[in-house]
């Protein structure tokens, strides 16, 4: 980055506030999910069951009953919703550290060519990027004479894991970045090469960094793998629709997305504070 | 205490290089540098020698080009015109970054903010180097680092991480990290003056005791007692020149020069 100044005396403090805004712009998308949140979804939740069971016909069964009868199969899409998410930041993950470090490399072709693609998925919409990968990719493969089929939910975990990529490339330059200069400069006169630097010093210091980034973005995706219910996905949120549908009861819509919402909160909510604790304690650290 | 200090090293393959090489031919030799950040020219022709084992300070206000000599002379800052040779490194010859890696072998900086690695303790910041840039044995070099960090008094501080040190001990730790490259030459860069006045003296007993083992030293101070005490020679910087130099009693008690008096008269 080429940075001008007149006063070269105000070039630590220059690049301190680039140092902040480019840790604002990493962090400024976050979850900060709160326990009033879950209050209000539950209070929501009961508003709903309260609602539907008074229009309750004589001789159909109470509103806790239906949403019990169903919850092992919503229990199920659930599941699915969480092994999408797994895979795809797993997924996703590897190949953002590996963006994220060429967009810190020194070739200039690598870097801007990094820099692309990563703000390319990073900013394009969820669900555009979603749709794509459901059309782009062809619904079997043949390898060798043998035909592979892709199951829809393997083209959704690969069109969720794009964006991820680009937000971990970008969280690990941004950390690399968040790094003091002068860790570089005391690692360069101890005569350690840029590769040592990198991996001895720099990247080591960074884990801590990232990790709450990181696990804000496992956050974000996990509420996104509902996406997936729109290009056909038998996970929580399609499964959801059928229920509905199949008890056609129109009393039935709050109290049972409400529910479905309550899952997500009881799963995100622990990792949102856990984030807020590892930030808190790394924080103090530096 | 060490068993062998950092100074009177078994003669190591560079030693026995440099052998032939005239013994009063100065460590360091500045000569004429210029030296600019874009548009505005930090030295203006600096010229300077050291003889091996001396002990040079550099005093002078803010800003007069102290710190960027010292980055200088070990390849961290790129020179516009002049020459540094350090020992048998022509440093403003170097281009690439294994030549300026060997250089560094033989000079260690150590900083005003320590900049010790916040992820490793005490020992694995003294041992890291050694390990991995030198390739020495573990074994050995872990002896030596915690006779260093004994050296420096904080032998049962080894265990521990820099966030959980005083300034002069990360300082001090700083130090024994740079010897335990066993460079030829230490550059201070204003190492005290991030700390408070009580650990300052620690951290200058450090030194004290280095220079008097005979390490070539430059150190950049504003402790001006302590340089009157430790220097061989003095110089005054401001404005990107050397405006005087000499012998701390002579800089210090008859400066010729109105800037340096003036400077002294608002330090002392």
């Amino acid at each position: 980055m080429k940075r001008e100044s007149v006063l070269p005396v105000l070039l630590p403090d220059a690049s301190r506030l680039v140092q902040t805004a480019l840790r604002e712009r990493r962090d400024g998308w976050r979850v900060r999910l709160r326990a009033s949140h879950g209050g209000a979804l539950l209070a929501v939740f009961v508003t709903g069951c309260a609602i539907a069971q008074a229009q309750v016909q004589a001789g159909n069964p109470s509103i806790l009953e239906t949403i019990w009868k169903w919850t092992p199969l919503l229990a199920r899409g659930f599941v699915f919703n969480l092994a999408i998410s797994f895979m795809a930041m797993g997924i996703g993950s590897i190949a953002g550290l590996f963006l994220g470090y060429a967009q810190i490399s020194l070739l200039s072709p690598v870097r801007k060519t990094s820099w692309f693609v990563t703000h390319f998925f990073r900013n394009a919409p969820w669900l555009v990027l979603l749709f794509y990968c459901m059309f782009l990719i062809p619904f079997e493969v043949t390898l060798f004479g043998t035909k592979i089929p892709i199951p829809d939910w393997t083209k959704a975990t690969l069109g969720l894991a794009l964006p991820v990529m680009a937000n971990v490339s970008e969280i690990l330059r941004g950390a690399v970045q968040s790094i003091p200069t002068t860790q570089w400069e005391a690692a360069s006169s101890l005569a350690f090469n840029r590769r040592q630097t990198m991996w001895m010093i720099i990247l080591p210091q960074c884990i801590k960094r990232m990790l709450p980034p990181w696990m804000n973005l496992y956050a974000i995706l996990t509420m996104s793998t509902v996406l997936a219910s729109i290009v056909g996905v038998n996970e929580m949120m399609t499964l959801t629709q059928r229920a509905l549908s199949a008890e056609n009861r129109p009393g039935l819509l709050l109290s049972f997305y409400s529910y479905v919402l309550l899952w997500f909160f009881v799963y995100c909510y622990p990792i949102a504070r856990w984030t807020v604790h590892l930030e808190a304690r790394y924080a103090v650290k530096q | 205490m060490m068993d062998r200090p950092a100074v009177n090293k078994s003669p190591t393959q560079r030693e026995r290089k440099r052998s032939g090489s005239d013994p009063s031919r100065p460590i360091v030799d500045v000569a004429d540098v210029h030296q600019a950040f874009g548009s505005v020219e930090v030295l203006k022709g600096v010229s300077m020698i050291v003889r091996k084992g001396g002990v040079v300070c550099i005093i002078g206000p803010s800003g007069s080009g102290k710190s960027t000599l010292l980055r200088c002379i070990n390849g961290l800052v790129p020179i516009q015109s002049g020459s540094i040779r350090v020992a048998d490194f022509e440093v403003h010859q170097l281009r690439t970054d294994k030549e300026k890696i060997a250089l560094r072998k033989e000079v260690s900086m150590v900083f005003q903010q320590y900049n010790l690695f916040p992820h490793k303790t005490a020992l694995e910041n003294v041992m890291m180097a050694p390990i991995h840039v030198l390739h020495e044995e573990r074994n050995e070099v872990r002896e030596r680092a915690v006779a260093l960090l004994t050296k420096v008094g904080l032998a049962q501080k080894r265990d521990s991480y820099p966030g959980e040190l005083s300034g002069g001990q990360q300082q001090r730790v700083a130090i024994a990290r740079s010897l335990a490259m066993r460079p030829e030459v230490m550059l201070f860069d204003e190492v005290t003056a991030a700390l408070d006045p009580e650990t300052v003296k620690e951290v200058l007993n450090t030194i004290r005791e280095l220079a008097r083992e005979g390490m070539t030293c430059i150190l950049v101070t504003h402790e001006m007692r302590f340089a009157r005490e430790i220097a061989d020679e003095v110089l005054f910087t401001d404005g990107g020149k050397i405006v005087e130099a000499g012998p701390p009693a002579e800089l210090f008690d008859r400066p010729r020069m109105e800037r340096t008096k003036a400077f002294l008269s608002q330090v002392l």
